[in-house]
């Protein structure tokens, strides 16, 4: 019965990490509902959900559960196919997007596997640009969510996503292109050991936010448009769209539009984590005590956190606003930003 | 060389399918779906660079603006009776073109199962990286590379003309 005793097969580390991540992004998306409510109406001097559990901690599964039981509707003049495939679509690329993405170092969990197991689902050496097709897949679940409602609010928050993903992909994709060059890879995982180095004597120090600060910028703004939040939340702009694409939508269709955005959300902290905050290295904490993935997971949180006060802090753009800003200073600062970086490296060594 | 097979069999079915069809809607989502399974054949063809290109350039970028341009004009359905009687692919005209088309893929297809030397296995091939095909990129295909660019601005430019033209248009109509 020795197959019954550690260490076991490192497959069943992948399976159990596969299942991790499944689990792991829908309880975030659950826990970021609670701390959207809460924050917000700490914000705005309220108490928040306060009823359901302790804090008000079950308040998301409770919403989960109405939603469950409420009725499903469809607009009559809908496309019944499209209609119920652009949720699918959105929540499917949330999932996929997530799989190349590295939580942690290698680990033998405590010894429980016979050899070291990466900490991500899937180890693609093109990680970078995996995550960025996903992401730009996800584009399409809003504007078929939009068109085959049916009505002309969704249409116009369809067409308005549609327009800005495009407008802020650009950037978002050029932002990080220093980070490449920097780290002459598009492994995560290689450019999150770059980062371990030690940066002006300081161990494990050698962030890409402190070489890249401007890159950083650029790859938050054009991430917080990408994933539709305030302040450039347009796609669903309440005053003026109902609820944009997703007005028509009730019931599980509803959530899982929701939940499609709040694990885009973690899916761009986890990529910005890995990219420009160093991913599992701190300071002074050696990758020998074995909490990198907490470490990871805290710099997500944070992230996170950020996404939330931005929300409930700044007042949303204009439309024309919104395009000015995209493509007349994030784009030329993004493309700055790359030659410089293209520059010190060439001839400083950076 | 299962999955080749399904690849292929998935975009040529949708790719059929996308001429087949009347809603152009459906027609683009079955293009993406085609562009799917061609990005499926690089990944195969251990070309992941290519592969992700394929999904984030045409699937991601260009398929977008051209969902977005059918829906802003969102083609009215005027069909006639004889419109919705006979699809358009099988009407005299399209029928005599296919009919041509067909044999001459097929007298091309003939002659060169005929002609081809007889196939042999590759070496082992190098390892395909981002750096390599950079570097392929900048100096032994520079120049193709550079007039490729050249022939995407002179169309850029060609839009912006026709956009500004109509806008000068209007104003002249104004006074």
């Amino acid at each position: 019965m020795s197959f019954l005793l550690p260490p076991y097969p490192v497959i069943f580390g992948q399976i159990a990490m596969f299942l991790v991540v499944l689990l792991g992004l829908v309880h975030a998306a659950a826990g970021m509902v609670w701390v959207e409510r809460k924050e917000a109406a700490r914000m705005q001097q309220r108490v928040g959900p306060t009823r359901v559990g302790p804090f008000g901690l079950l308040q998301p599964f409770a919403d989960v559960l109405k939603l469950m039981f409420k009725e499903n509707l469809k607009p009559g003049a809908a496309d019944t196919l499209l209609f119920y495939l652009a949720p699918l679509v959105c929540a499917t690329t949330a999932f996929a997007a997530f799989s190349v993405v590295p939580i942690g170092p290698a680990t033998t969990l405590l010894g429980l596997l016979d050899e070291p197991m990466k900490l991500q689902v899937a180890d693609v050496n093109v990680a970078v640009l995996v995550v960025f097709a996903i992401a730009s897949m996800g584009v399409y679940g809003i504007v078929l969510a939009g068109w085959a409602s049916n009505s002309k609010y969704s249409l116009l928050g369809g067409l308005r996503s549609s327009a800005q993903m495009i407008s802020y992909e650009l950037s978002y994709g050029m932002s990080l292109v220093g980070v490449l060059i920097l780290a002459n890879s598009m492994s995560l995982t290689e450019i999150v050991d770059a980062q371990g180095a030690s940066l002006l004597g300081i161990p494990h120090a050698r962030w890409y936010i402190f070489l890249q600060p401007l890159g950083f910028l650029i790859f938050l703004t054009a991430g917080i448009a990408e994933t539709n939040r305030a302040p450039f939340d347009f796609p669903e702009a309440e005053q003026e769209l109902v609820a944009g694409y997703h007005t028509e939508y009730s019931s599980m269709t509803f959530a899982l539009f929701f939940l499609a955005e709040y694990i885009n959300m973690v899916t761009v902290s986890a990529v910005a984590t890995d990219l420009f905050l160093g991913g599992w290295y701190f300071p002074f904490v050696p990758p020998s005590w074995g909490i990198g993935w907490l470490i990871f997971l805290a710099k997500v949180g944070a992230l996170l956190f950020f996404y939330v006060w931005i929300r409930w802090t700044l007042p949303r753009y204009r439309y024309d606003q919104l395009m000015t800003f995209g493509w007349k200073i994030l784009l030329p600062a993004s493309v700055i930003n790359l030659i410089a970086t293209a520059a010190g490296v060439l001839y400083f060594g950076l | 060389m299962t999955l080749f097979y399904l690849f292929a069999a998935l975009a040529v079915v949708s790719s059929l399918l996308v001429i087949a069809q009347r809603n152009p809607i459906y027609s683009v989502l079955l293009l993406i779906a085609s562009f799917g399974a061609l990005s499926g054949l690089y990944v195969l063809l251990e070309a992941p660079f290519a592969a992700v290109i394929q999904i984030i350039v045409y699937a991601g970028a260009i398929m977008v603006l051209f969902l977005f341009v059918v829906m802003l004009l969102n083609a009215p359905q005027e069909d006639t009776e004889y419109d919705v009687r006979v699809h358009p692919l099988m009407r005299p005209g399209p029928l005599k073109f296919g009919a041509a088309l067909a044999v001459l893929l097929a007298v091309e297809l003939v002659w060169a199962l005929s002609s081809a030397p007889p196939a042999s296995a590759f070496g082992p091939l190098p390892e395909i990286t981002v750096t390599t095909i950079g570097r392929t990129l900048f100096t032994t295909y520079a120049f193709p590379f550079e007039v490729t660019s050249l022939l995407i601005l002179v169309a850029m430019v060609g839009a912006v003309l026709m956009a500004r033209r109509e806008e000068h248009s209007g104003e002249r109509g104004k006074r």
